[in-house]
């Protein structure tokens, strides 16, 4: 057995209630703007109109001499460079001299109320020198220099707008491919989408001045305290102190409950530095609160990607050569780009094995809001297309798609071509279970036409191995301590932020020290008494927050048994502690209330808490420039089958249903991964057929203003939009993972847009290679095929290969 | 732009308050900045989302955009009204134990539209329970917990177990 699963699990593996799940139905939880305190003013933001000028000038004076209005600051009074990657700060908390997107924030201030805040920021007198913007990424690319870039060139040769290349080869990639039987080549594009998390960014900022205490050095006036809708508190912890040159150690971040992020409030942003520093000027409390359009320009959303693709197999179906290449179109600023540039290609090499691989990619600025981590990060996109190639190969071959995935299976306990380490992997298992659920063999290819059923697979990082910056320090800590009472409490910095990750390190405490589940407080969320944890991104929580709440909540168990034992003059392994009761395994009629347990341990050890940690291995990547990105602890599969009906008169799809089977190591509550499945799955659905960030060009509109910044236009899927989805989990138990556990938030969305394409296809013969597949995209389609002739139900797999197998002629060729 | 500040007279959860509010003011607005009652959330103040929606006169009702003064003289339900003081109402349990509330920052509105329906239609089916809910939006779940939550707590008003 692992060292960190045990036997006979009370709790784990169980539905159970979340720790905060009745005070979020009864309306007591407390979100960041909740919060009121005495004194408080409210703060706005003054936002460029143009995606991109040069600021000559700024007039405050008005503004300031409002009734009301208690402060106001500019670019000037932040004059530091920020951002979430510690190489790419390329971000002012307000701009200094030049704005690079509609939106970038310029001035902000602090009144007594919002209206007055409102009028104040009407008073404020910009002066812009408008530069031409840049709105397409392969003109930013492409741009000589005329006009001013994005930013300063990073590289020489290199012009402004390139944020970042990475060009990685494994294997022969060419003569791999030139001795392939089959060779598949597509182009594909994938729209950028954005987070929408129903709660909007919110800030509130205290410093506190004066103190000079013995031994400070003088340096250090005063506190500073923010209360924030992050996911990252401990990188917005160490960004505020550097930004606003205060000492870290009197900066204390406080996270409340967050309303949604999905990636979208994994990095600081200018409300945190905005309140910190107006509440430094004005010496009380100020909040900042988004508006519903200005989480629309804070973005950090999925990146549009242009996608070529040339995958090669034999006539046996064994993927024989991968070559992609890609243009990322990145907004504005860097935010995780360096990052993303990697992961549109380094996790592309399972659950599939390939002969070779080559990926280039290069992400550009442009003039738009930047774009970041969404849900699966950098690597939906490309599995998207590889997904489609996929299928496409899978008919040249004459396989059954499932089939064709299934003989390319990488398997556990190996490496990826680009050598990150692979342990558990059921994704043969995923693949099964939806072939089975969906009637896969009875349906596939043989429903009647309009009607389809697509597959697609997928892999995701369980946690990055590496922290954002560099560091030999654990990646997850967690404090437990136990009371007198019993109670236990446990000291978590992890990001609660919907998925659950306050319960889970709950139910470790308790099935790891036999109290009741509500014997268990969960202290969080406030970097002045929690251990670092660096945030939930990545999906990293479960399996590095649980094996740390597994170490600390273990060390006190062991004191528990040790003094049970003497108590009892029996050896420390026979104490069992379960069910609210310290017991003798031999003879379980022998047993003591965990109470008076834990009251023997405090007599025999003094005051009773623990720490754990977790850190990554670290030899589980190539020893490459970029290995390190991609690798992580462990990997989860997923495999979807949808089910779709396309009227081809209207270009309508409608998705029926997604069948939906993850690999999540171990459901440590099978309800809450359920909903990560099922959540990953509507928000790929929503990609797939109805989302678009897209911004106005200069014919269609003021260049740069987003084209629907509202949850109205913006279309996130309604109940009535959704499919019925149904989860699968599958369970691979992984060696390191908590009881075996490993992600399960952002894998399974991965494959719902493949296959939703795929199913299209199925359902029509129509190849959907641009996304989203809104109806006039797929009736465009619909009718290309038409006058061509192949609108029909495509050719059942005969099981053989395809007699003529020379490559499909090139686009442009 | 003056604000001038006024008395509005408002029913809430049973309650009977003046309340001085700008009169430019929303619902919402006076629930959560005025009468301390968090519950109840912004999400877009433009009544896309949802999240805001209270009851009211026994319809679900968005109230970032209902002027404060439309509910004088009505009855307010918001998400605190819901549980009775010894227990949570019925849908707040099953919300609890079907995983229905993620983030939770949409679940209150959405338990203001269920309690409605339920109160209309106590065996509603699947397919009225996302009509009902479908001027809720729910970034998190995919919906389905949030079904099964509400076909439970059905059947528990159904069975009498809660009471009312």
């Amino acid at each position: 057995m692992a060292p960190n699963t045990k036997s006979d699990l009370e709790f784990i593996g169980t539905p159970m209630r979340k720790v905060e799940g009745l005070d979020k139905s009864t309306g007591r939880a407390l979100y960041t703007d909740d919060l009121v305190f005495p004194r408080m003013l409210h703060g706005k933001i003054l936002r460029s109109p143009h995606p991109h000028a040069r600021i000559v000038s700024i007039d405050t004076d008005a503004a300031e001499a409002l009734d009301g209005v208690h402060g106001v600051v500019t670019g000037r009074d932040m004059p530091t460079t920020y951002g979430i990657i510690p190489w790419t700060p390329d971000e002012y908390p307000l701009c200094v001299d030049r704005v690079r997107y509609v939106g970038d924030g310029v001035a902000a201030v602090a009144a007594v109320d919002e209206d007055t805040a409102v009028r104040a920021l009407g008073l404020i007198d910009v002066e812009y020198e408008v530069l031409p913007p840049f709105l397409d990424p392969y003109k930013a690319l492409e741009a000589d220099g005329s006009t001013p870039y994005v930013h300063a060139a990073k590289k020489e040769g290199w012009n402004g707008n390139i944020t970042k290349k990475v060009n990685l080869e494994f294997g022969e990639v060419d003569e791999s491919m030139d001795a392939s039987d089959v060779v598949v080549e597509g182009e594909y594009f994938f729209e950028g989408t954005t987070h929408a998390p129903i709660e909007p960014h919110c800030a509130i900022g205290l410093w506190q001045a004066g103190g000079g205490f013995k031994g400070s050095g003088g340096e250090s006036s005063g506190k500073l305290t923010v209360w924030s809708a992050t996911q990252v508190p401990h990188y917005l912890h160490r960004e505020l102190a550097r930004v606003l040159g205060v000492d870290q150690a009197h900066v204390r971040v406080l996270q409340p409950l967050v309303g949604g992020a999905f990636g979208g409030k994994s990095e600081p942003f200018d409300l945190e530095f905005c309140v910190s520093k107006l509440s430094m000027i004005t010496g009380r409390p100020v909040k900042i609160l988004y508006t519903r359009e200005e989480v629309f320009y804070a973005h950090r959303g999925r990146h549009p990607f242009y996608m070529k693709y040339r995958t090669g197999a034999t006539a046996d179906g064994r993927l024989t050569s991968v070559d992609a290449q890609t243009l990322l179109d990145g907004g504005a600023y860097a935010s995780f780009g360096l990052v993303t540039t990697y992961y549109s290609g380094q996790l592309l090499c399972a659950p599939y094995q390939m002969a070779a691989y080559r990926f280039d990619s290069t992400r550009v600025y442009t003039n738009k809001p930047a774009c970041g981590p969404k849900r699966g990060h950098g690597s939906v996109q490309p599995r998207f297309a590889f997904e489609v190639q996929i299928d496409k190969l899978s008919e040249r071959v004459g396989l059954d798609p499932i089939e064709f995935r299934r003989r390319n299976f990488i398997g556990s306990d190996t490496r990826t071509i680009n050598e990150l380490r692979v342990t558990s992997n059921g994704f043969m298992e995923c693949l099964e279970s939806v072939e089975r659920a969906s009637a896969w063999q009875e349906r596939f290819r043989k429903l009647p036409f309009g009607h389809g059923l697509g597959i697609a697979g997928s892999t995701y990082i369980t946690g990055t191995n590496y922290p954002i910056y560099p560091n030999e320090m654990p990646q997850s800590g967690v404090q437990m301590q136990v009371d007198r009472s019993g109670r236990v409490s446990v000291f978590s910095g992890a990001s609660e932020i919907g998925q659950g990750c306050d319960s889970m390190v709950a139910y470790i405490a308790a099935e790891e020290l036999g109290v009741p589940l509500d014997y268990v407080r969960v202290l969080r969320g406030d970097t002045d008494f929690t251990p670092v944890d660096l945030g939930a991104y990545s999906s990293r929580v479960t399996f590095m927050v649980g094996n740390a709440a597994i170490d600390a909540a273990r060390k006190l168990r062991d004191m528990v048994q040790q003094a049970v034992a003497e108590h009892w003059e029996v050896r420390p392994g026979e104490v069992l502690l379960a069910g609210g009761l310290a017991l003798w395994a031999p003879d379980t009629e022998r047993h003591m209330h965990i109470k008076k347990a834990f009251n023997l341990a405090e007599e025999k050890f003094g005051t009773l808490g623990s720490t754990g940690s977790y850190n990554t291995p670290k030899d589980v990547h190539g020893d490459y420039r970029g290995g390190t990105i991609g690798s992580s602890p462990a990997y989860s599969f997923t495999a979807h089958v949808a089910e779709v009906e396309v009227d081809v008169e209207t270009g309508v799809v409608e998705v029926k249903k997604i069948w939906v089977a993850h690999d999540c190591g171990r459901a440590l509550n099978p309800v809450l991964v359920e909903g990560q499945m099922e959540g990953s799955a509507y928000m790929g659905f929503g990609e797939a057929l109805m989302e678009e960030q897209v911004f106005k060009d200069a014919d269609h509109g003021m260049a740069g203003l987003h084209d629907a910044p509202s949850l109205l236009d913006y279309r996130i899927p309604t109940s009535l939009d959704t499919p019925e989805l149904q989860a699968l989990i599958v369970e691979s138990i992984d060696p390191e993972g908590p009881y075996g556990a490993k992600e399960a938030g952002e894998g399974p969305l991965h494959p719902s847009i493949p296959a939703i394409a795929n199913a299209i296809y199925d359902a029509v013969g129509v190849r959907m290679d641009r996304l989203p597949f809104t109806p006039p995209n797929v009736w465009r389609e619909i009718a290309a095929a038409r006058e061509a002739y192949t609108l029909r139900k495509p050719v059942a797999p005969s099981g053989v290969a395809a007699p003529a197998l020379a490559p499909e002629p090139v686009p442009g060729d | 732009m003056s604000t001038s500040t006024e008395i509005a007279c408002l029913t809430v959860n049973g309650d009977r308050r003046e309340i001085g509010v700008p009169t430019h003011f929303t619902l919402l607005e006076a629930l959560r900045y005025v009468m301390g009652l968090t519950g109840s959330k912004q999400g877009c103040d433009k009544g896309d989302c949802g999240a805001c929606t209270v009851i009211l006169d026994g319809e679900p009702t968005l109230s970032c955009l209902t002027p404060v003064w439309e509910a004088e003289g009505r009855e307010v339900t918001t998400v605190e009204g819901l549980a009775s003081a010894d227990a949570p109402h019925p849908l707040q349990d099953a919300f609890d134990l079907n995983g229905a509330a993620q983030c939770g920052f949409c679940t209150p509105g959405i338990l203001c539209s269920a309690a409605v329906l339920l109160d209309k239609s106590p065996s509603p089916t699947r397919e009225q329970i996302r009509e009902a809910l479908s001027g809720n939006l729910c970034r998190c779940t995919g919906y389905t917990k949030i079904y099964d939550a509400v076909e439970a707590a059905a059947a528990t008003l159904r069975n009498g177990a809660h009471g009312s």
